[in-house]
């Protein structure tokens, strides 16, 4: 590929690669097809399931057959369906194969793509009907999601830049560049009401008016990649299915707000997405799509990558700025924000947003703010030039969630805001694994809240969420089940608080433990009423007076989970039972009489516990027992018993 | 130079490579912008080296033209970073809130019994595993997801999180 000079050759660009995504931007059902594509998920959950081995074997089957001219394997990202990996997504036939092993390279290969016939057994099947469904969009899982932040994830290779090229990508750039001045880039944002989708939900479009009208020589524009919530993966997706995303919206705002610089703070722990990002980058120079006078505008314009090191407090924008120069990542007060001259990165004026935040910016430049305004759950109220009229709602546009924990589709979704809760968990979601009964839902990780069962048909969104004890957070959605315990999860959370409180403030250095040594002493059974009382009070102190969003959202798995679940606190400090069975010092495990004396869990137990001879019933010392529960696991007719 | 006498061959090379690695990002001394490299050398130098000890954060704070303190400092905020040595195999054990409520505090305490120590303490006596818990790498549609030196395993249950450890004791 040449430099790209002028938006002409953008267009000729465009032009050019947009062939290489026609096989896969079809609707049809196309089986006997002798062109084909086959999908694999490159990103990192696949990966850990030998999808790299699953590439090679079918390339090696497509070369012995020799169809290698015709038929290609392209790494994509991530498709979402990560409970569902490794996915091959055959195309134009648009068959869509889950849990597919290096093993089955060779079927596919003789059965569908020289056969011409669907591998059946690799095929989804949907959990509610026990129904084999070929096409991905008939899946619950796709049907309800617009996928807007994840566009391309699934569907380019995310380290060839012309497969983005393809995608259209770069034309909301070249519109900024071409079409708009700079207020005009910012008020364009600003109508779509996008918000922050990194946890706070503060306008992006009013961050860059910000940092746009600060007047300063050295400016700065920081992709927030460090996603430290654990159990929300969808930064380290997007980065790592369609990095150019990124960077095409870091070189928007770096125009809108006058910036010249870009930095993407990111976390060590996520080596595939740093190196997808790299890739990226290097390839957008090559290009001229970034470094001086891009397509040959005076707007220069380049991005470095920062590595992060560990530290959850590092995702506030204060301690993230930093961490990135090279000190402890402790947050200071605001003001000065990072927009003010000496707010931001070595001083200067610098805007941070996250990085799916970052990743929708540039469909709301070629699709436009309207567009974007309609969709979810609010109706944007708009004057005859088409700008707001009222305050931003901050409902506008689409989120991701991640899913996790008992649920059946774990694994990335987007959804329009203002879908419910019922919505995400059961279409979607696919209800929850092991046949169990809804619980809760925990959303915005270690800082926010639960939800239940009485608020599942609240449509999601920012406002919603606060009102009911939670908040969006980065879109984690663990899903929990009868079988967890509400206040073994606070004590979860606060141990992770504890661990990533940066010590700076009292409330936030001490409070933390102090809260996760009485959520020790009542999940140990040591607690009482009073234990509770001191709980809720500490709690409410932390939150009104720790120095940044890490400590003021400490309590709140906390003060939630006493809204919600005051009877499984009771059970614990009264009852000194724990009701969903977790908590170890509160049950011991009896054989019951359905024991049939198999042995394997005497065979199974670790220490020794376990007693019994052949075809008697067997009995565990509770002395010797270590509640592993490995004998559960094991026994065939569960007749091992919590109690 | 402070710490690099009496080293072995090996140590030299090591401190060399890091060295080159420093000398090849042009820090100069009265430009107070030197210090955000920190971070960077830091992951260099673990690299390296495998862990930060003291002397090595010394070299580090000596060629950046930083204080012993505020390298220090920087070391012992950040999770990644870590001051004693690892073993041969880096054991992993993923307690993000996906892994935790699949029961992955139970594969942790399975794989710290079998093996004799506590996560994010010393090696194993024979310097082959080394345990640390670890925050969430993204994998939660694998969760419980379990690390050795890189390589990602999923779903694990104790029993299978012994078989892995098994497969690497037999390997040595």
């Amino acid at each position: 590929m040449n430099k790209i000079t002028n938006r002409n050759e953008l267009l000729a660009a465009f032009e050019a690669c947009k062939g290489k995504l026609a096989l896969r931007c079809t609707n049809e059902h196309d089986i006997n097809s002798t062109k084909k594509e086959l999908l694999c998920c490159g990103g990192t959950g696949c990966h850990a399931s030998n999808s790299p081995d699953l590439m090679q074997n079918l390339r090696d089957a497509i070369e012995k057959a020799g169809l290698s001219a015709d038929v290609k394997v392209v790494q994509t990202g991530c498709f979402g369906f990560c409970a569902q990996g490794p996915i091959v997504k055959v195309m134009p036939d648009n068959v869509f194969y889950v849990q597919v092993t290096p093993e089955d390279a060779q079927e596919i290969v003789e059965k569908h793509i020289v056969g011409h016939q669907l591998v059946e057994r690799l095929l989804y099947v949907e959990p509610m009907l026990k129904e084999r469904i070929q096409d991905y969009a008939k899946m619950p899982f796709y049907a309800k999601q617009q996928r807007i932040a994840l566009r391309n994830c699934g569907m380019i290779n995310p380290e060839d830049i012309t497969e983005y090229i393809a995608a259209e990508g770069y034309q909301g750039l070249a519109k900024a560049l071409f079409d708009m001045d700079r207020a005009g880039v910012v008020q364009e944002v600003l109508n779509s009401g996008i918000c922050g989708r990194g946890g706070a939900g503060f306008p992006t479009g009013m961050k860059w008016k910000i940092a746009a009208s600060t007047q300063a020589d050295e400016k700065y524009i920081v992709c927030n990649a460090d996603e430290g919530d654990p159990g929300a993966f969808m930064d380290r997706s997007i980065m790592e299915g369609d990095p150019n995303s990124i960077i095409e919206a870091m070189a928007i705002g770096g125009y809108a707000i006058g910036a010249q610089h870009g930095l993407v703070y990111i976390r060590a722990e996520y080596p595939l997405a740093v190196h997808r990002l790299q890739t990226a980058i290097n390839q957008a120079r090559e290009m001229g799509l970034l470094g001086q006078n891009i397509m040959g505008t005076d707007f220069c314009f380049d991005i470095d990558i920062k590595l992060g090191a560990g530290a959850f407090v590092c995702g506030e924008e204060t301690a993230l700025i930093h961490s990135m120069e090279g000190m402890r990542g402790e947050p200071t007060t605001k003001p000065p924000f990072p927009a003010n001259v000496g707010g931001g990165y070595w001083g200067c004026s610098t805007n941070v947003n996250n990085v799916e935040t970052y990743a929708s910016i540039p469909v709301i430049m070629t699709k436009g703010a309207k567009w974007y305004a309609k969709i979810g759950n609010w109706q944007p109220q708009l004057d005859e030039n088409g700008n707001f009229v009222k305050t931003i709602s901050g409902n506008a546009g689409t989120k991701v969630f991640a899913l996790a924990g008992q649920i059946n589709n774990v694994g990335l979704v987007e959804v329009p805001m203002g879908t419910t809760l019922r919505e995400i968990i059961y279409d979607v979601g696919g209800g929850i694994s092991g046949g169990r009964e809804f619980k809760a839902v925990q959303t915005g990780g270690p800082s926010g809240g639960c939800i239940t069962k009485e608020n599942l048909d609240t449509p999601i969104d920012y406002g919603n969420l606060g009102k009911i004890g939670s908040m969006m957070g980065s879109g984690g959605m663990i899903v929990l089940s009868d079988k967890d315990c509400m206040p073994a999860m606070a004590k979860f959370y606060l141990g992770f608080t504890k661990d990533e409180s940066c010590g700076k403030c009292t409330p936030c250095r001490i409070g933390t433990r102090r809260m996760l040594e009485m959520l020790e002493k009542i999940c140990d059974g040591n607690g009482t009423e009073e234990t509770l009382v001191e709980l809720e009070k500490l709690a409410n102190t932390i939150r009104d007076t720790a120095l940044c969003g890490l400590g003021q959202t400490a309590p709140n798995p906390i003060l939630s989970t006493l809204r919600y679940f005051k009877d499984e606190y009771i059970a614990h400090v009264v009852n000194k039972k724990c009701p969903a069975g977790t908590c170890q010092k509160l049950y011991t495990l009896r054989i019951t009489d359905g024991c049939i004396g198999c042995t394997k869990c005497k065979r199974n137990c670790p220490v020794g516990a376990i007693t019994g001879e052949l075809k008697q019933q067997h009995t565990i010392d509770p002395n010797k027992c270590i509640k592993c529960g490995a004998c559960i696991d094991g026994c065939p007719k569960k007749a091992i018993v919590k109690e | 130079m402070c710490c690099c006498t009496n080293l072995s061959e090996g140590a030299k090379a090591k401190f060399a490579e890091l060295d080159a690695f420093i000398d090849g990002l042009g820090i100069v001394a009265d430009d107070e912008r030197r210090r955000g490299r920190l971070i960077q050398v830091l992951h260099k130098a673990q690299a390296i080296f495998g862990y930060l000890p003291r002397e090595v954060q010394k070299h580090v704070a000596d060629k950046l033209i930083l204080t012993e303190a505020q390298v220090s400092g920087v070391v012992s905020f950040y999770n990644y970073f870590t001051t004693e040595p690892k073993g041969k195999y880096r054991v992993d054990v993923c307690l993000g809130t996906a892994c935790y409520v699949k029961g992955s505090e139970r594969v942790l305490q399975e794989i710290e019994r079998v093996l004799g120590v506590k996560a994010d303490t010393v090696p194993t006596a024979d310097g082959l595993f080394s345990i640390s818990a670890l925050r969430c790498v993204g994998a939660c549609g694998l969760a419980p997801v379990m690390v050795v030196n890189g390589k990602v395993y999923g779903k694990v249950t104790p029993a299978k999180a012994v078989e892995i450890i098994n497969e690497y004791k037999a390997k040595g």
